[in-house]
Parts: C-alpha cells; sequence; structure tokens
C-alpha cells in the first residue's frame, strides 16, 4: 500500500496514541512457547496435531492453534512444554479435559453423555444401508 | 420520512401476501376463477413494494441517517461508500430484509414467466410462496424492524465490526441468502405439486433453474466464506467445523441431493416422492441454517434463552413451514407414485446411491452441529470438531466420491458393470498409482492420502463421459456437469494437499534477518506504521524468495482499528501455481524483533479454484437448461399456430 508522506505521519501519531492502552492491557508478555515451535520436528508435528483439537476457550469456534487470543497462547505453551517433556499427546488432552472439562477438547468420547454421537452414525449406516437395499433390490 | 416509506412498503407488501395466499387458496376450489386471477398481479406488486422496501434502508445507509436505530447501531460517517451500503444487510434486520425482498422478486419472476405448469399448481406454488414471505414480514414488523427510529438521534454511529469491513465479505452472506431463497422457491413448487397431486417431469424441469441457481449461489458463498476465513483470520485455517460454516454446508449438501434427483425427474420420470422430500429438507436446512446463525444460539444457549424472542419466532415458523410440509407429504405420500423403475447398475442407481450417501453426510453435520447445542442446554458442554466430523464424514464421503467417478459412465435404466469395464480399470489404476506415488513421498495420514489418490482419479474420470462424443454436440449441461465434478475433484486435491504437506514456521525475527519454510526464504526487511480510512496499523516488509529465485514483496499488517476498537491481522499471500506462502506479521517480540508466522500450503488455491469451478459447472448447466426450455417454448408455440392455421 502507498502512503503519502502526511498520512504516515498521522498513522504514527495514531499508532503511538492507541499502543498505550493495548501495552497497559497486555500487561504479561505472551508465554515463551506460545509463538515459538519446538526444535525437534517430530515433537512440533505432534504437538501442532494435538493443538489443532482442543478449543480456544476464550473465543468463538477456533482451535488454539488457530487463535491471537492470550488464553490460546498460554495453552500453545503449556502443550509445548509438555510435549518436549516427553508426555504423550493423550495424555496432555486427559491433562486439560480434567481441567476444563470435555468442552476443551474437539475430540470427542464416547462417555454417559456423548453416545448419540457414535450410536446415530451407525443407525445412520443401518439406515442407508436399509434403503439401498430395499430401494434398488425392488428396482430391479 | 424515509424510513417511514420503507416501513408502509413492508406492511403494504405483507398485505400483498396475504392477499396472494388467500386468493391462492381460494383458487384451488371449484369457482375460484375470480381469485385465481389476482394471485399473479398479487406476486408481482409485492415483489415490486418489497424491493422498494429494501431500496429505502440502503438509501437510510447511504446518508448515515442516525436517527434511524439500525444505522446508528452498525453503521459510521466515516465509513468508505462501499462498507456504508453493505452495512445494511451487514445486520440481522437488515439481513433479513433483504433476503425476503430477493423472496418477493423471485415470486414476481416466477408470476410474470412461469406458464408450464397447470394454472392450479402455479397458483398452489405461488400461496405457498406467499406462505413463507408471509412468515418472515411478520418476523420483520414484530420483531426485527428495520426502521425503527431513535427517541434522540445518535451523535455518531457504532461502526461495523472490522472482521466485516472487508470486500469479499461484504457480498458473502447477501451470496448465501440468493442460495437460500432460490431453496425456498424450490420448496414452494414441491408444496405445489403436492397440493395438486401433479409430480411429474415438467415439475421438476420447471423446479431445476431455481435449485441449480441456488446451488451455484450456495457454492460461491461457501468458497468465498472458506477464502475470507483463511486470509482474514490469519492462521491458515481454511474450514473450520464451526456451526456458522455448517450452517451454510448443510443446505449444499441438500440442494446437491435435489439437484441430482430433481435431474433423473426431469429425464427419466423417477424418484417423484423423493425428489419432493429433498425439496423440503433443503429448506428446512436452510432455515435451521438461519435459526442458527440468527437466534444468538451460538454464543451460549442460555443467552439465547435469556431473550428468546427472535429465536423462538424463527423456531417457531421453521415448525410451522417444515411441519406443514410434512404433514401434507404424509397426506398424499399414498398418491405419489415411485414412478419408472430403473436397475441397479444404472445412472438411477448411482445417483439413488450418492442421494443416500449426501444425506448421510448431511445427517452427520447437523448432529455434530446441534448436539453440543443440546446438551449445553442440560449445562453440560462438549465440542464437535474436526476429529469427529472428518472421519465419519469420510465413512459416507468416500463410497460417494468412488460412485461419482462411475456413474456419469452408467446408462440410464440398464446397464452392466461389464459394459464399463474399460474405464473403471483405468480409474481404478490411476487411483493406485496416486496412492503408490504419494505414500512414496512420505508417511502421511489415512484421510489426506484417500483424498489426493481419489482426487486424482475423480479429475480423470469427470472427463470420461466426454469420450466419443462430437465435443461441438456436447450440450451445455454435460459440460456443467463435467466440469463441476472436475472442480470438486480438484478442490478435493486442494484441501488433501494442504491437510498433507503445510508446513509452519514461527519465529521472532530481527530486521535483516531470513526465516525458512518449505522452499521460501523470507527476509524482514523493515517495519513501519501503516493508515486507511478508519484503522492504524504496523505493516512488515518481507522479501520472499522461492527456491533461491527473485523476491517478491510482501506487506502483512496488523491492523486496530477504532471504531469499534478491534485488532485484525492482514496476512500477505504469494501465490504460485503450486500453492503459496502466507504471511502474517504479529506483535513486537521484545529486542527488536517481531514475530513472523509464516507458511508454505502446496496447491492450497486449488481449493477455491475447484469450487469456482464446481459453480461454473453449475452456471454452465443452468444457462444450457434454460436455452433449451425456451428453445422448447419457441417450438411449442409454433406447433400450436400451425394447429390453429390448419384448423381454420
Amino acid at each position: 500500500m502507498s502512503l503519502t508522506l502526511s498520512s504516515r505521519g498521522m498513522a504514527l501519531f495514531l499508532a503511538c496514541l492507541l499502543a498505550v492502552p493495548l501495552a497497559a492491557q497486555q500487561s504479561l508478555p505472551p508465554a515463551p512457547y506460545a509463538y515459538r515451535q519446538l526444535e525437534d520436528p517430530a515433537k512440533e508435528a505432534a504437538a501442532q496435531a494435538l493443538m489443532e483439537t482442543l478449543r480456544c476457550l476464550t473465543c468463538q469456534s477456533q482451535s488454539i492453534a488457530d487463535s491471537d487470543a492470550a488464553m490460546a497462547g498460554d495453552m500453545r505453551h503449556q502443550v509445548r512444554t509438555r510435549i518436549a517433556a516427553g508426555e504423550e499427546p493423550e495424555a496432555i488432552r486427559a491433562w486439560l479435559v480434567e481441567r476444563y472439562g470435555d468442552y476443551v477438547s474437539y475430540a470427542p468420547v464416547v462417555s454417559e453423555t456423548t453416545w448419540p454421537l457414535f450410536a446415530i452414525p451407525l443407525l445412520l449406516l443401518a439406515g442407508a444401508g436399509a434403503i439401498l437395499w430395499r430401494r434398488l433390490r425392488r428396482a430391479q | 420520512m424515509i424510513a417511514e416509506l420503507g416501513l408502509a412498503a413492508l406492511w403494504l407488501a405483507a398485505a400483498l401476501a396475504a392477499l396472494q395466499l388467500y386468493a391462492g387458496a381460494m383458487a384451488q376450489r371449484p369457482g375460484g376463477e375470480g381469485a385465481a386471477a389476482l394471485v399473479r398481479p398479487a406476486a408481482v406488486i409485492q415483489g415490486i413494494v418489497c424491493a422498494f422496501a429494501f431500496l429505502m434502508l440502503l438509501w437510510l445507509f447511504a446518508i448515515t441517517d442516525l436517527s434511524v436505530k439500525l444505522v446508528a447501531a452498525n453503521s459510521h460517517s466515516a465509513k468508505p461508500m462501499i462498507f456504508k451500503l453493505a452495512g445494511a444487510w451487514g445486520n440481522h434486520e437488515g439481513s433479513m430484509l433483504l433476503w425476503v425482498a430477493v423472496m418477493a422478486l423471485s415470486g414476481a419472476l416466477i408470476a410474470l414467466v412461469e406458464r408450464r405448469l397447470p394454472e392450479k399448481t402455479m397458483l398452489a406454488t405461488l400461496a405457498a410462496q406467499a406462505f413463507v414471505g408471509l412468515g418472515f414480514y411478520a418476523f420483520l414488523i414484530v420483531s426485527s424492524n428495520p426502521f425503527e427510529r431513535l427517541p434522540q438521534p445518535a451523535i455518531e454511529g457504532l461502526g461495523l465490526n472490522p472482521l466485516l469491513q472487508d470486500i469479499g465479505l461484504a457480498f458473502h452472506p447477501p451470496t448465501l441468502y440468493f442460495g437460500y431463497v432460490g431453496l425456498s422457491v424450490a420448496f414452494s413448487f414441491a408444496v405445489g405439486a403436492l397440493v395438486t397431486r401433479q409430480v411429474t417431469p415438467e415439475f421438476a424441469r420447471v423446479m431445476r433453474p431455481w435449485v441449480l441457481g441456488a446451488w451455484v449461489f450456495l457454492t460461491l458463498g461457501i468458497t468465498a466464506g472458506s477464502y475470507w476465513a483463511y486470509y482474514e483470520l490469519g492462521w491458515g485455517g481454511w474450514w473450520f467445523w464451526d456451526p456458522v460454516e455448517n450452517a451454510s454446508l448443510m443446505p449444499w449438501l441438500a440442494a446437491t441431493a435435489l439437484l441430482h434427483s430433481a435431474s433423473v425427474l426431469a429425464a427419466r420420470d423417477a424418484l417423484r416422492a423423493w425428489t419432493i422430500m429433498l425439496g423440503v429438507i433443503a429448506f428446512s436446512m436452510s432455515m435451521v441454517g438461519t435459526f442458527l446463525v440468527r437466534s444468538g444460539i451460538l454464543t451460549s444457549v442460555h443467552a439465547f434463552a435469556v431473550d428468546p424472542e427472535r429465536g423462538s419466532f424463527i423456531l417457531a415458523l421453521l415448525t410451522l413451514y417444515i411441519g406443514g410440509a410434512l404433514a401434507l407429504f404424509a397426506l398424499r405420500a399414498g398418491t405419489v407414485s415411485e414412478g419408472q423403475r430403473f436397475s441397479v447398475t444404472s445412472r438411477e442407481g448411482a445417483l439413488v446411491f450418492n442421494n443416500v450417501m449426501l444425506s448421510a453426510i448431511l445427517g452427520i453435520v447437523l448432529l455434530g452441529t446441534l448436539y453440543p447445542l443440546l446438551t449445553e442446554a442440560f449445562d453440560v458442554r462438549v465440542s464437535v470438531g474436526p476429529p469427529y466430523f472428518n472421519p465419519v464424514g469420510a465413512i459416507f464421503a468416500v463410497p460417494m466420491l468412488l460412485v461419482m467417478a462411475v456413474g456419469p459412465l452408467l446408462r440410464w435404466r440398464r446397464d452392466s458393470i461389464e459394459r464399463i469395464r474399460r474405464p473403471l480399470i483405468l480409474i481404478g489404476a490411476i487411483m493406485l498409482a496416486a496412492l503408490a506415488a504419494v505414500l512414496a513421498l512420505g508417511e502421511i495420514s489415512v484421510l489426506p492420502l484417500l483424498g489426493l489418490a481419489i482426487a486424482v482419479g475423480l479429475a480423470v474420470a469427470s472427463f470420461l463421459p466426454l469420450r466419443g462424443r462430437r465435443l461441438t454436440r456436447v450440450p451445455l449441461a454435460v459440460w456443467g456437469m463435467v466440469l463441476a465434478h472436475f472442480g470438486l475433484a480438484v478442490a478435493l486435491f486442494g484441501m488433501a494437499s494442504e491437510s498433507a504437506f503445510s508446513e509452519e514456521r514461527l519465529a521472532a525475527v530481527a530486521i535483516g534477518e531470513t526465516a525458512q519454510v518449505g522452499p521460501w526464504e523470507v527476509a524482514l526487511s523493515e517495519v513501519l506504521p501503516a493508515a486507511g480510512p478508519n484503522w492504524t496499523a504496523i505493516e512488515g516488509h518481507l522479501l520472499a524468495s522461492y527456491a533461491g529465485g527473485d523476491p517478491i514483496e510482501l506487506d502483512p499488517q496488523s491492523r486496530s482499528f477504532w471504531a469499534p476498537p478491534q485488532e485484525t491481522t492482514e496476512s500477505a499471500l504469494a501465490t504460485r501455481w503450486n500453492g503459496q506462502l502466507y504471511a502474517v506479521v504479529g506483535s513486537e517480540a521484545g529486542a527488536g524483533r517481531w514475530q513472523l508466522r509464516l507458511w508454505w500450503k502446496p496447491f492450497v488455491t486449488f481449493i477455491w479454484y475447484g469450487g469456482m469451478l464446481v459453480a461454473l459447472g453449475g452456471a454452465l448447466a443452468l444457462i444450457g437448461r434454460v436455452i433449451d426450455d425456451l428453445r422448447r417454448r419457441a417450438v411449442l408455440a409454433r406447433i400450436a399456430e400451425r394447429r390453429g392455421e390448419e384448423a381454420v
């Protein structure tokens, strides 16, 4: 984008003006591994795969791998440091679920409250099979 | 004055819709000829009056009339004109008015030109259209009046959400609404056909352009929305299985099934009940989508419970329309026979299989979207995301894609696998070769692997229906099918490639330093402030070179809007034929370093090129069908003329 000199000066002034309250809001710097990758590519890949399936609790429908929110950054830091320390991804998920509830995980597991999520697709499968069987057999 | 004119027009349009419904219903009885004459004129005038109301709202936004509540809440005098106008539909009330205006105009159009169906069926269709419209008018006037005045004019408007101040997004919601409206017209035709027991191939031909049009708009809307999320949200994600996205995907899935089913009915007089049922489901899904997006239920079920007026209203409309249509269907299902028979290995058989698969995928998406809302009502919060939707959806999507590669090669009514053995072997061999090639590249997970293999096979298969035909004689509609199927293969390839081969680099970089991602080397040359009409930003100047080639300049920004205050990231993209470099500049990381987020996403652009090809295919088919219809109409007119001469 091209800007004239005067508007650039204006922008600088406004940017300074805005920077003050923003800096005051974010009094804590983001945790180190919020925006830093792990050295080991295999561990980073494992962390990334896990982060993509964890919900950012302060956003609307974004994973912690997709968010600028401070809390998502903290959770990324947690995930990366724990993966680096050799923890299994599913153990980290379990730890987070214990802390924040099932809501934090995008990967529902079969439980008292979630069984219909798994039973209904099976019913759909059976239903689809039944419809096709009836429809196509009769058609011949 | 302008606002009052708009409101008056809205009331008048509602009254005309009531007249249209009453007259259309009366016309179904014996001796209703007098009422019948009123229906078409009422529909035409209703369309004009309702469009006028929407123009009044546009005008209010254009002049930023801050005495109107909606303008004060959603606009700002310092906004560029295009976003002032877009602000008219970038909010609940305005978008509902746009919807109903487009619906009324569609009703006016069919009232003016559609003369192929028996007149009684047409009048029943227009009555159904008026019934749907009436619900929306009531909703607008009772609980979402866009023309409401403030007791005291506001001094300045509150502005439009900065994330929405984007040219792509300004036209994204209307695109989806056009799709929803097209499905409402298809629904009205289905109701009209049910009421008068005229579920005929002619009915399918009349309905088909509306379904095709809706499908094209939905495809474009979803494609544009996905690209918007990709470049605007700043993390390179392009689909989140977010309820709002699902709300647009579900009508698309239903419309896809309806489109194919209507084609079978039009060509072969089969799948009568099925087509009607899908017509009802497709419109239900657009109502469910509207309910999800407009009721506030997504933010929180409890927020919805606190102020349930709008949500309850939409829910009541949904129950009324769908319940009514299903009850009618139940009453008339006995009289709607299945139509012509066909064997399993036939074009119809493949289409039935895929319609069942599409419906099952629709069921999965609906379940995964609504289930968390259901549990939340009982204070149990669960999340359903990609780890659920992707594998569970794939159970049905994979067989569907395989059948989709083969189906168009089959003949109508009765065919044999033996006859198409050679193309089958070809498609199978290509898929296996692609599978082996991808496996040789390295370890990737199952779904992207299958996606890549199927995409390559399907891309080739989609052109096979053209083999052995004179290309100049191939009808436009067939070209449309070929392009749409090919587009889906292209999009699938992009999705699978993005998932399998993306590389990410997060780095804190000082001025003059470089960071590497995939084959790219990216240098940060400077960071400068920048400003726009209603934002300021820091802008990173990056020099990116692909595999040691000439550097390209990229200028990602981190923007701060002040009306309302919000931060957004403006990513910068370097597009090559084989993928995109995605660059974001974040906050300062201390010690003169800046946060850079870089991604190399091989073939990611294929997702949206594919989406556009699908839409283009739909548009070609639509044009082809309309031209055919016009031609047929001209021929019929000539025959009628000749008969008239002979009679004399």
